[in-house]
């Protein structure tokens, strides 16, 4: 079975008055059906670039793919989206992929019902009459778990709460029953029980639905119980892709080993210190030829200052771009 | 939605009362409003007589009184250069002023509006230019040279329009488009940034995130959005146009308030300067508040806030 | 096991970019992005050099009469002459030294009724913005009173109450325009004194007076040079206006209201009598608003950005 979703070499920039951003610098990574995917990275790591440059949603003057390929598995066949005219890329957009942004306070349109925002959806994709969409939208609606749905079809956003609020971003994610739902940052906005409500409610939909996701997130704790696998992204590339439990326990980038340190546990024996990591992310206006975490990295030894390490199996369904073997505590041999 | 409304209206008849303060107290700032209403020639004798007649000689106190209880009801005395009451001659040249600034905000929104969202929707484009450059021009003519300009060119020169007065259906050409033309400045730069702003929030990234056809997204996205505080916009505009004619309308001997107003002062007759001041206050205030009205009925925010 | 000792570059990369060859550099590329503003400085040069050297440039003396070369049309026109480039008005004044002479009036009440306005909105509006509660409702109802009255009026009213002066009409302005002064300088000093780092800074004991000046001041500039740079443009306008009316500096002033208004009484007559006053405003105006524009765009993110 093909991959889902399968992107190749990924490059975006932007042109800005202070110099050219090297957001994204060669993403490779596979989605498949079914499976949830989480990505992770620091703020500007180029999480969300790389899967909004997919579907075309990056604001085109300033910002441009360079290159890279995004073959997805669509009903009528497979795609290479990044190659798509605008129009058909708006036809997948909402139907087959649905999203889920983050700052559910200002994603909804503040002047119109929240009944007509999710049935704007079904009308477009789904050619249903008043009356069809209408019913549709009461029973998403329900699915999400907001109570009195017909009051609630009638109500303006800002008279719903956060959480209410991204239930609805979820009901117009899962509207036209999508394949891929890619969803940026969706609780990181929220307080955090509200956060457990929603990401529950985002794990029975899921499973319901089997429906491939891209979950961003730049919170480790969230991906353990809900992402299948997890690519650490590092400016605007990928360090590390695994499953989810070989990242935890086996990490084997230097940047992964970092973001976990730093991670608060619960089965910590003793006082152990979180470790942080020194150093702050490189500026995306210069771009290296070299492994960009080398700054920052306690192995970095003169190959790393050299070239840039690509992206390699170096275990079992698990690809790290790093120079250096932890397990064996020296270089990696060629 | 009541409250907001009651709220509102309290706030302007508050703004009321200062503005009609601030005329009473106007014309005492040099201590002596009667020599001030008098020509030069007058004697003292005159002046006395002139400020027994008109009551200067009572406590300020009691004259501020009577000033707002007149006022209240519409009496703001005698215009003296005609001798009849003051406000009536005011009411009688309110059509013809709005008249003027009706069509001058006409114009000034044919103009304006679709250059404005041309620039938002494409800035940068060559339409874009244009549509800054005469909003550069607009802000940049000072509009009683303007008015004169046109007045040579299209009515001297070449016979168009007429030059003076209100006879005919094409007077309030000329004169409506020079008042338009600093306020389709305006609502073109405000059109613009609102579109500009519109488009960059989240919510219209969300419009495109569901695949919606481009007409879609823009006619009921991002427009919508931009008519709102446009409305506001558009509301002191014509505030402004109502309250500022005084130029064009003297130029084009346009018989407005503006005109009335010029002429008032060339007679020193400050009682009718007074009444046409505050009654501008008044069309200006209601206007605000009719605005503000509109704005909160198109909001869902304010029509069923808290 | 660590390994060899790394250079701190990442701390070096961000610092390198700010040094001030980069900031140069990054204004001149504002500068030709925008070109309009740098054509909105050079206009805005023009009028202040014109003003400034007037005296001294040979002109003939705006205020000399000469009724036997009354009216006289621009030089390149029949019956003109290089004597008088722009011709002359009714009483034989020269109308190219007027008109350059009138950009001082302009300019004087420009700069003065903005530097009065300025002074005395920031004291008004930083008091209601730190100071808060009853203290700011005091102030801004005023404040709020002043901005929705129709300010033509008001302004000639008073012009025609207090008589033709030049210090009276820098008084007006200066005074009348305050309240926009003050209505945005209390908007800044509000938002900055509720964001964090001024909550940060005062945690930290710091005394209210380096507040003001290390956090407040610097942020207030930004959006005050702006506002200054469109009110002058503004304030030029208006004393076109009250000379227009016959309400701004006496008669025999060169200032291009008065211009205006003499003029248009030869309009159709002696058209350029009108004319060259009107294209100074209107340069001048142009080079103001071009500047102002540009001066937002600059000031406004920049200060933002930097911030964070």
């Amino acid at each position: 079975m093909p991959p889902i979703l399968d992107v190749k070499d990924l490059v975006t920039r932007f042109d800005t008055l202070d110099g050219v951003v090297h957001a994204v610098n060669g993403v490779d990574f596979r989605l498949e059906e079914g499976e949830t995917l989480a990505i992770v990275g620091e703020s500007g790591s180029g999480k969300s670039v790389a899967m909004m440059s997919i579907l075309g949603l990056i604001p085109s003057p300033p910002g441009r793919v360079e290159s890279g390929s995004a073959i997805f598995q669509g009903p009528g066949g497979p795609q290479d989206l990044l190659r798509l005219s605008p129009k058909d890329l708006r036809d997948v957009r909402g139907a087959q992929v649905g999203f889920i942004f983050q700052d559910p306070g200002t994603t909804l349109n503040p002047i119109l019902t929240i009944g007509d925002q999710i049935s704007e959806i079904l009308t477009r994709h789904m050619g249903m009459t008043a009356q069809q969409s209408r019913n549709r939208v009461l029973t998403l609606l329900e699915d999400v778990g907001i109570p009195d749905p017909e009051l609630r079809y009638k109500s303006y956003p800002f008279q719903l709460s956060g959480g209410m609020r991204q239930r609805v971003g979820i009901a117009m994610a899962i509207a036209c029953t999508p394949q891929i739902i890619i969803a940026d940052e969706p609780t990181t906005a929220l307080d955090v029980t509200v956060q457990a409500q929603v990401v529950d409610l985002f794990k029975r939909l899921r499973d319901k639905m089997g429906v491939a996701v891209i979950w961003i997130t730049h919170d480790l704790g969230v991906v353990a119980g809900l992402a299948h696998r997890v690519m650490v992204m590092y400016a605007g590339r990928a360090a590390e892709v695994a499953r989810v439990n070989d990242l935890y326990e086996h990490p084997l980038h230097p940047y992964t080993l970092g973001l976990l340190g730093a991670l608060p546990r619960l089965d910590a024996v003793g006082s152990r210190r979180l470790v942080s990591i020194d150093g702050t992310p490189p500026d995306p206006l210069i771009s290296v030829s070299h492994c960009p975490f080398a700054w920052r990295c306690t192995h970095a030894f003169p190959r790393c200052w050299a070239e840039a390490p690509r992206l390699t199996t170096v275990a079992p369904d698990h690809k790290a771009a790093c120079f250096y073997d932890l397990d064996k505590g020296r270089p990696r041999d060629a | 939605m009541l409250r907001y409304f009651l709220s509102k209206l309290a706030l302007s008849i508050v703004l009321l009362l200062g503005v009609m303060t601030l005329a009473f107290f106007m014309l005492r700032v040099t201590g002596d409003p009667a020599s001030l209403m008098m020509s030069r020639e007058a004697s003292p004798e005159q002046i006395e007589a002139f400020r027994e007649a008109m009551g200067f000689n009572r406590p300020l106190g009691v004259q501020f009184w009577d000033f707002l209880t007149g006022a209240a009801v519409g009496d703001f005395g005698n215009s003296l250069h005609y001798g009849s009451p003051a406000l009536p001659l005011v009411l009688g040249r309110l059509p013809a002023t709005v008249e003027l600034a009706g069509v001058g905000l006409l114009m000034a929104l044919v103009v304006g509006i679709p250059l404005g969202l041309v620039g938002g929707l494409n800035p940068g484009s060559a339409l874009d230019s244009i549509g800054r450059f005469i909003g550069l021009l607009g802000q940049s003519i000072p509009n009683f040279w303007l008015a004169l300009i046109l007045m040579l060119v299209f009515a001297v020169r070449l016979g168009l329009f007429p030059a003076f007065g209100r006879d005919e259906l094409t007077s309030v050409v000329l004169p409506a488009f020079v008042l338009g033309l600093a306020v389709s400045s305006q609502i073109l730069r405000m059109t613009r940034s609102t579109v500009l702003e519109v488009r960059s929030e989240d919510y219209i990234r969300t419009a495109h995130s569901k695949g919606l056809q481009p007409r879609t997204i823009y006619l009921k996205h991002v427009l919508r959005n931009v008519a709102i505080p446009l409305v506001s916009v558009i509301g002191v505009q014509f505030g402004y146009m109502l309250g500022g004619s005084i130029y064009i309308e003297a130029i084009y001997a346009w018989p407005g308030m503006g005109q009335l107003l010029q002429q008032a002062i060339g007679w020193r007759d400050f009682p009718l300067v007074q009444a046409l001041t505050v009654f501008t206050s008044v069309v200006v205030l209601t206007l605000n508040l009719v605005t503000d009205m509109a704005y909160a009925l198109l909001d869902p925010r304010i029509r069923y806030g808290r | 096991m660590a390994g060899e000792t790394i250079p701190h570059q990442a701390d070096s990369m961000l610092s390198m970019r700010r040094t001030f060859r980069d900031r140069l550099g990054y204004l001149g590329r504002l500068l030709w992005r925008d070109r309009s503003g740098v054509i909105g400085l050079t206009m805005i040069l023009v009028v202040i050099l014109a003003a400034l050297l007037a005296p001294h440039v040979g002109l003939q003396d705006p205020l000399a009469q000469n009724l036997g070369e009354s009216r006289m049309p621009p030089a390149w026109n029949a019956g003109g002459s290089w004597d008088h480039p722009f011709g002359t008005d009714s009483l034989g004044r020269d109308l190219f030294s007027r008109t350059i002479y009138g950009a001082r009036v302009s300019l004087t009440v420009g700069l003065f009724g903005v530097v009065i306005a300025a002074a005395l909105g920031m004291v008004v509006g930083a008091i209601a913005g730190y100071f808060g509660g009853r203290i700011d409702a005091l102030i801004t109802g005023p404040i709020n009173l002043i901005l929705s009255m129709p300010y033509l009026l008001f302004v000639v009213f008073i012009a025609a109450i207090l008589g033709r002066s030049l210090l009276n009409v820098i008084l007006i302005f200066g005074i009348t325009d305050s309240p926009i002064f003050a209505r945005v300088t209390r908007g800044e000093v509000l938002r900055i004194r509720e964001s964090a780092y001024v909550e940060s800074a005062v945690s930290a004991g710091a005394r209210w007076g380096r507040i003001i000046f290390d956090h407040i001041v610097p942020n207030l500039i930004g959006p005050l040079i702006t506002l200054a740079t469109f009110e002058m443009s503004a304030m030029i306008f208006y004393e076109a206006g009250l000379g227009f009316l016959g309400l701004s500096v006496p008669p025999t002033v060169p200032s291009w209201g008065n211009m205006l208004a003499e003029g248009r009484k030869y309009l159709s007559s002696y058209p350029w009598l009108t004319t060259f006053p009107g294209l100074a405003i209107m340069f001048t105006s142009m080079g103001m608003n071009l500047s102002g524009d540009w001066l937002r765009d600059v000031l406004d993110p920049r200060l933002r950005r930097a911030r964070r």
